[in-house]
């Protein structure tokens, strides 16, 4: 039908235009900044692979990725732990369940930046609210956000506490798919609640607890406004996450080109990582 | 024993809701406590004073910041519905040369990450000269992947013969889309319309990028300015800043809390 076609067609180009200029444009004008040198005033020029070099050798760069490392190193057994603890209290019937599981998913909704505003204020040394609890129970101050060995678990809680509600809502997901059957088979052969959460909640949330590792992993490498409104960075550069690194580049130093080439090697970084995890994640399957 | 079990179950529950909703709690309360009470632990004030939201208020222009945020996301958020169900529509109910193309190249976006886009996505900005303009912060949202694919799976499910019946009728393709099947999918809509909403509401590293002028700033980044710019000063005036972001989205989410959690939820697994 030729009318169909051509209305198809007619409806269809304006989001094809917004890809080439949105999306195809930009990934290809990323892979073409690696090769320059430019700082948005005078005309581009062509660097070869100095870019790529540096990089290589840039001490802050990697320290970085490592401050990252550092930060999913905790992040991540922590929202996988505390997600997958709540969901399972929260999957069975109980009073105010809607209540509950709205309480969990309450930071979710809100802004990064208010979050790290807020904490900035619960971790602060002298009036902050955490200190002010330990302080109850006879515990000196905690220096959270400025001692550089606490900054990033600080940080790395903080990021916990804030997605874990939606991490919450993908596991009871999972959960729901368990059989029962299943449940009362197994508690019929006398397993105690260990063995049941071992023996077939666990694998059988397998696929759930690869999506929260791969979208928490993700997540993580994206950490920007945290550090940015709580630390800049500090204390010792401890808390500088790539993400950072790679706005201060460009908007600060402004190095496009290098920051072009940050945000390749990041993305190169993060397609690596989701990978190795995956496949031992699925390895793990196997046992 | 069983009873001991439930017990220890709703004191874990009320403990960990705490958690989660008392921080939130304290904020509202400290914007409300004189800068010498603002390290006490209690909810409520000795000397209660809207003293901080005054000095807040007139700092930074807060008031034009909210009006910025709800201009931006509400422009976004329709775009994203009219355009994207158009697109969606095209790319779910009619054949045309391409369409697998693009369907190919929808998928694909999903997978580029942010990181790699945002710096030659900066330039492009700067060299349309863009910078400081509702544009920068507008344009690049207009589509959105996620919500056309979303869209599409539910424009998928309604039955052929509607469309054949009112093409009979002589309606256009635009008509079809908006009074046929924007009436059958509005739950799709709704969670498109939320996670939209939310995702531009609090954005803010974009914002920070292309916008320099107080004026342009949505609330997230003047907020970000100004608690980092020392230009609170007091715990209490940053936090008060950060009530005018979360007090709408907290009301909102108390009445619509079911479609909030099923729309965030499902965009970023689906995104």
């Amino acid at each position: 039908m030729r009318a169909e076609a051509r209305a198809g067609a007619l409806l269809s180009v304006p989001y094809a235009l917004f890809l080439l200029a949105f999306a195809a444009y930009p990934v290809a004008f990323a892979l073409a900044l690696v090769l320059m040198r430019w700082d948005l005033v005078t005309t581009p020029a062509f660097a070869g692979l100095d870019n790529v070099q540096l990089l290589a050798s840039d001490a802050r760069f990697w320290q970085a990725v490592g401050n990252t490392f550092v930060f999913l190193g905790i992040h991540l057994p922590l929202q996988i732990v505390t997600a997958l603890a709540l969901a399972i209290a929260l999957n069975r019937p109980m009073m105010f369940r809607a209540f509950w599981r709205a309480a969990f998913f309450l930071p979710v909704v809100i802004s990064g930046a208010v979050v790290a505003i807020l904490w900035n204020a619960l971790y602060a040394t002298d009036v902050g609210l955490i200190n002010a609890l330990l302080a109850r129970v006879g515990i000196a101050p905690i220096p959270w956000l400025t001692d550089p060995s606490l900054a990033m678990p600080a940080i790395a809680v903080m990021v916990t506490w804030k997605n874990v509600g939606f991490y919450v809502i993908i596991y009871l997901a999972g959960l729901q798919y368990i059989p029962r059957s299943c449940q009362e088979a197994i508690e019929l052969d006398g397993a105690t609640a260990w063995q049941r959460f071992r023996h077939l909640t666990l694998p059988m949330l397998l696929p759930q607890t690869i999506l929260v590792l791969t979208l928490s992993t993700i997540n993580g490498f994206q950490l920007f406004i945290e550090p940015y409104v709580m630390t800049g960075g500090g204390p010792l550069r401890r808390t500088f996450s790539v993400v950072l690194y790679m706005y201060t580049n460009a908007f600060s130093y402004q190095k496009m080109g290098y920051a072009a080439t940050i945000g390749v090697a990041l993305a190169v970084i993060i397609g690596t990582v989701v990978a190795i995890q995956r496949r031992v994640v699925g390895n793990a399957e196997a046992l | 024993m069983k009873q001991l079990t439930r017990g220890a179950l709703y004191v874990g529950l009320v403990v960990a809701a705490l958690t989660f909703i008392y921080p939130f709690l304290w904020m509202a309360s400290s914007t409300l406590k004189p800068p010498m009470e603002v390290g006490s632990l209690s909810l409520i004030p000795d000397r209660a004073t809207l003293e901080n939201y005054r000095i807040m208020w007139g700092r930074a222009p807060f008031g034009r910041a909210l009006l910025n945020s709800v201009l931006v996301a509400s422009t976004i958020t329709a775009a994203v519905l009219v355009f994207g169900s158009i697109t969606a529509y095209a790319m779910a109910r009619l054949t045309f040369p391409g369409k697998r193309a693009l369907n190919a190249a929808t998928m694909a976006v999903l997978l580029i990450p942010g990181q790699l886009t945002l710096i030659p996505l900066y330039t492009l900005i700067v060299q349309l000269g863009w910078i400081d303009t509702y544009a920068a912060l507008i344009v690049p949202y207009l589509f959105n992947a996620t919500a056309i694919l979303m869209l599409r799976q539910f424009f998928l499910q309604i039955p052929q013969s509607l469309i054949d019946s009112a093409r009979m009728d002589g309606m256009s393709e635009l008509r079809i889309l908006f009074t046929i099947f924007w009436p059958l999918t509005r739950p799709a809509l709704a969670i498109v319309a939320i996670f939209t909403f939310m995702g531009s509401w609090n954005e803010v590293l974009w914002p920070l990028l292309v916008v320099r002028d107080q004026h342009t700033m949505t609330l997230p980044q003047l907020l970000t300015v100004f608690a980092l710019g020392g230009g609170a000063g007091t715990l209490g005036v940053s936090l008060a800043a950060a009530m005018v972001l979360v007090v709408p989205v907290v009301v909102a989410y108390m009445f619509l809390q079911r479609y909030f959690i099923e729309s965030m939820a499902g965009a970023g697994v689906k995104g």
